[in-house]
């Protein structure tokens, strides 16, 4: 990251012509603007509030390379088998951050929702991203953003049609491959619902033998009035590797959010969550799990604005943190003045299995507004001994017992999901972390 | 509802009066000289003075805190006077008064506005009161009867004096001067405060308690508490406070010392009613102190119980370090907030000890266009196996001008550790205040009646009598504010 955070002007003069999207005057402008802000606020270090569990160090300190589009390959038969198993979905593959056109399965246009690669429209259509970039994610937000925003060059634009929805879920998958170098990449992705349009998307990112790699991931949603979506975030990189990702919402009148966010790797790992319910009778549900052992370390921090009456959301994160594990969980829900009636409710769970493991929670409630209803708790803890003690009395073995508690834990989390096959894929990952995998099998 | 509205905005902060009397005050601005001159006059030990010195220059090196979720202009350090006494108290030749009777009648008379008359509660209260009066302790009561027991109570001042190793051995134990802006600053020019000592095995006769009051113009008030419980001990202890009506922001800076050793009691409660500001927000005590106790020996325990009424601005987070296994710690709040009062308040509770258990409920209560924040940190460090911690922090909305925010930090680094987080935000509901109007009460008297049992959780941990005032004092500060 040296080099970008010295040089990042530089750098992007250097790369100038040669990016889709160069030729465009206003998303040269964009990306000019990004470095310079950049250059301001460097990345975010531990006095910023923001970040004050998780140190970016490891990350600042770093040699990153960007990847060329032409290392976008990779064996067909090895990305087949990091994919959700038995997901009817449309797919587009993007090896370190480009799209892999073999691998995927193409543009996607119908009278229901139009799929493209970002690479594709920044260089042919950059004019339909107006306004639409960079809008619901300002490249302020951190400095991470800043640098998606200069240096995106690939993702995904996907557009759902107005009163139409979309069958099939739409699965991006992001693999990080070990290459000679580590390598930086800055997907962005853009979902925009037209009116009452539906769809489920799922952004899926993997690690591929053990890669340090860093992800830095932005996604940008529109939904219009009565849209309906379900975003899906599975993170699984490198157990070496880095990733920050961030998802912005805005959501006009009557329209629903179902955000699940599922983090399992990566070294370091931060997710910003942000939804603004603009407009009356806008809802959001919050899905969280993270599990992480070793010397993992997870954040997350989430914010959902009341900006208008009339509004609902609902948030659960649950965590099980093993080893040396490190979590933060930082969850802000804001009522703006005059947005009477919003209902806001949130939890925060977890379980800590090792004496080195550590979670720093803090739940926010910022309200302005005084006919609300507003409730959030945290707990920490270990697994109910009654629990426990119930099972072993049944003659059930303590490991086995304690497998299945965990468990439910991360069911509770999991069965919010309406995408089956997901859900199937992940309650058996679930259980393939746990000890006497194949006598908890019996169980459930 | 519109009268009501008016009528408490024509309610008079009813401590706003002024006192008459001459003082000697110290001019405006802070340097050496200024805590040299503090020192002497009260005749400090040598060992106070290098404290103090090292703690401004300490202090010079560190910037104001600007995290907490209030707003006011900058504080002009320098422009604050450092150090104000009854003049009377002064010719006496820093002498304390030996009994009531040579104490300046004026002094008497503000008591008496106060709700407090020495008297009386002399005779009939059983309460022994150190009363502070701008900087220094005006008058002790009870002294006599305490000393029967074995427990030290007297000014700060005079502790120095008497019992100047047990200042040197505590002073600064649990609040250290680096410990952030304001101690920094409370530790360099503190003029006075209340000093207890209660002796190993020795349950305190008596509630003890101080009144805090802050009355020349552009004075700040800088008391500092040190309070010592022995092996086996217990002592319950009250502070007030008021102030006069002024224009202009005063700075309020205390610092509240708490050690209980092992198998010692300490419970410590705050009725605080510091002058809030008029209606439009205008002048208003700053109150940023720094609160802490120490639960150092096995089994002991630290009760903060606090109802904050007053101030304009309210900082302030008493906290529980729970070194000793076994010690509990507990945090009961109150907080009003009405007009334009902004309060960022909350506990911090650090579990070192095994087995360590702490409770914290806090109720928050916003109205008109008051900003009300609870800050809250549960940290549960390796060594604290078996922690153990329930917080609930309830906000209660009035109005739709006000607003409550909730920031809890929790820190979990023990596995075997449990903590539970509940916080909820909500209005009076239309449901309960319906129930109570058909049943003929007042929509007034309906409020107060959900209100207090809101409140009731934290006004049953208070003692008696003060129960009472708190209860009292919650209706004079919300009155008319529903409609």
């Amino acid at each position: 990251m040296k080099a970008v955070d010295e040089t990042a002007t530089r750098m992007l003069d250097r790369l100038q012509g040669e990016r889709p999207g160069d030729a465009s005057d206003w998303i040269a402008g964009l990306r000019r603007d990004a470095v310079a802000r950049f250059a301001e606020m460097g990345l975010p270090n531990q006095r910023i509030e923001d970040w004050k569990y998780t140190s970016t160090k490891a990350i600042a300190k770093r040699d990153f390379a960007r990847p060329d589009a032409a290392g976008a390959t990779a064996d067909a038969n090895r990305i087949e088998a990091l994919r959700v198993p038995d997901l009817d979905a449309h797919r587009l593959v993007f090896i370190n951050g480009h799209y892999a056109a073999a691998l995927s399965d193409g543009e996607m246009t119908d009278d229901a929702v139009r799929v493209r690669n970002l690479a594709q429209v920044l260089a042919e259509d950059p004019d339909a991203l107006k306004d639409r970039l960079a809008d619901a994610a300002p490249a302020d937000f951190s400095g991470f953003t800043a640098l998606n925003t200069a240096f995106a060059e690939d993702g995904a634009v996907i557009e759902i049609a107005a009163d139409r929805r979309v069958e099939r879920p739409i699965e991006l998958l992001f693999v990080s491959t070990l290459r000679d170098e580590a390598i930086a990449a800055h997907p962005r992705i853009l979902i925009d619902a037209a009116h009452h349009g539906e769809a489920t998307i799922i952004e899926h990112y993997v690690g591929m033998d053990d890669p340090q790699n860093l992800t830095n991931a932005v996604t940008e949603v529109h939904l219009a009035e009565g849209a309906r979506v379900a975003h899906y975030r599975v993170q699984r990189e490198s157990r070496k590797g880095f990733h920050i990702g961030s998802v912005h919402v805005n959501q006009a009148a009557n329209s629903r959010l179902e955000q699940h966010n599922v983090q399992i790797g990566a070294a370091l790992c931060r997710t910003d969550i942000n939804t603004a319910l603009n407009a009356e009778g806008a809802e959001t549900l919050y899905n969280g799990l993270y599990l992480v052992n070793g010397r993992q370390h997870v954040d997350t921090h989430t914010r959902i604005n009341h900006n208008q009456p009339n509004t609902t959301s609902e948030e659960a994160y649950r965590g099980i943190l093993d080893g040396y594990a490190r979590g933060v969980f930082n969850g802000r829900v804001y009522v703006a003045p005059h947005a009477q009636k919003t209902a806001a409710y949130q939890s925060n769970d977890n379980l800590l299995l090792s004496g080195k493991a550590e979670i720093d929670t803090k739940p926010e409630l910022e309200i302005y507004a005084d006919d609300v209803v507003c409730t959030h708790g945290a707990t920490v803890g270990q697994l109910d001994t009654r629990a426990l003690f119930y099972l072993r009395s049944r003659g059930v073995d303590h490991e086995t017992a304690r497998g299945l508690l965990l468990y439910a834990f991360a069911e509770a989390a999991i069965e919010r999901m309406g995408v089956e096959p997901l859900r199937n894929w992940l309650q058996g990952f679930v259980i393939e972390e746990l000890p006497h995998a194949d006598r908890l099998q019996e169980f459930v | 509802m519109a009268a009501n509205v008016e009528e408490f905005v024509t309610q008079r902060y009813k401590q706003g009066f002024i006192t008459d009397i001459e003082t000697d005050t110290v001019p405006p601005g802070l340097n050496e000289d200024v805590i040299r001159l503090i020192s002497h006059k009260k005749g400090e030990p040598e060992f106070m003075l290098d404290w103090r010195l090292k703690a401004y220059r300490h202090w010079l090196t560190m910037t104001e805190p600007n995290w907490a979720h209030v707003h006011y202009p900058p504080i002009d350090f320098q422009d604050i006077s450092y150090y104000s006494a009854p003049k009377s108290r002064e010719q006496q030749n820093a002498e304390a008064p030996q009994s009531l009777d040579e104490v300046d009648p004026k002094l008497l008379e503000t008591y008496e506005k106060l709700g407090i008359p020495l008297h009386e509660q002399e005779k009939l209260a059983g309460v022994a009161v150190d009363a502070v009066f701008d900087s220094v302790s005006v008058t002790t009561t009870f002294k006599d009867k305490l000393a029967e027991a074995g427990v030290i109570f007297c000014s700060m001042s005079e502790a120095l004096q008497e019992h100047p190793e047990l200042v040197e051995q505590y002073i600064g134990s649990v609040v250290p001067y680096t410990d952030n802006f304001y101690a920094g600053l409370n530790s360099a020019v503190f003029t006075d405060g209340s000093f207890v000592y209660v002796p190993e095995g020795v349950t305190c006769p008596m509630e003890l308690s101080t009144y805090f009051r802050i009355n020349e113009a552009k004075t700040g008030q800088f008391e500092r508490t040190l309070i010592i419980a022995e092996k086996g001990s217990y002592v319950s202890y009250l502070e007030g406070c008021t102030a006069p009506q002024r224009d202009e922001n005063q700075l309020h800076a205390a610092v509240v010392e708490l050690i209980a050793h092992e198998d010692a009691t300490i419970k410590y409660s705050t009725v605080q009613n510091w002058y809030p500001g008029d209606e439009e927000g205008k002048g208003g005590i700053y109150n940023f102190v720094t609160k802490r106790g120490e639960a150092r020996g096995d089994r002991s325990k630290v009760t903060w119980t606090q109802v904050e009424t007053g101030s304009a601005i309210t900082m302030k987070y008493p906290g529980c370090v729970l070194t000793g296994n076994d010690s509990v710690g507990e945090f009961y709040s109150v907080a009003v907030t009405s007009n334009y009062q902004q309060a960022d308040t909350g506990t911090k509770m650090v579990h070192v000890g095994r087995n360590t258990r702490s409770t914290v409920v806090a109720k928050g209560i916003s109205a008109m266009q008051g900003e009300q924040s609870y800050r809250g940190l549960v940290k549960i460090l390796p060594s604290a196996t078996g922690a153990r911690n329930y917080t609930q922090c309830d906000s209660m909305l009035i109005g739709d001008q006000c607003g409550a925010h909730t920031f809890p930090y929790i820190e979990v680094k023990e596995p075997g550790a449990v903590v539970e987080h509940e916080a909820s935000t909500s209005k009076v509901s239309d449901e309960q205040l319906f129930y109570c109007r058909q049943r003929g009460i007042s929509e007034e008297d309906a409020v107060n009646l959900i209100v207090n049992g809101f409140c009731k959780d934290v006004f049953r941990e208070l003692p008696m009598e003060f129960a009472v005032e708190a209860q009292a004092l919650l209706g004079v500060t919300l009155e008319g504010a529903v409609g």
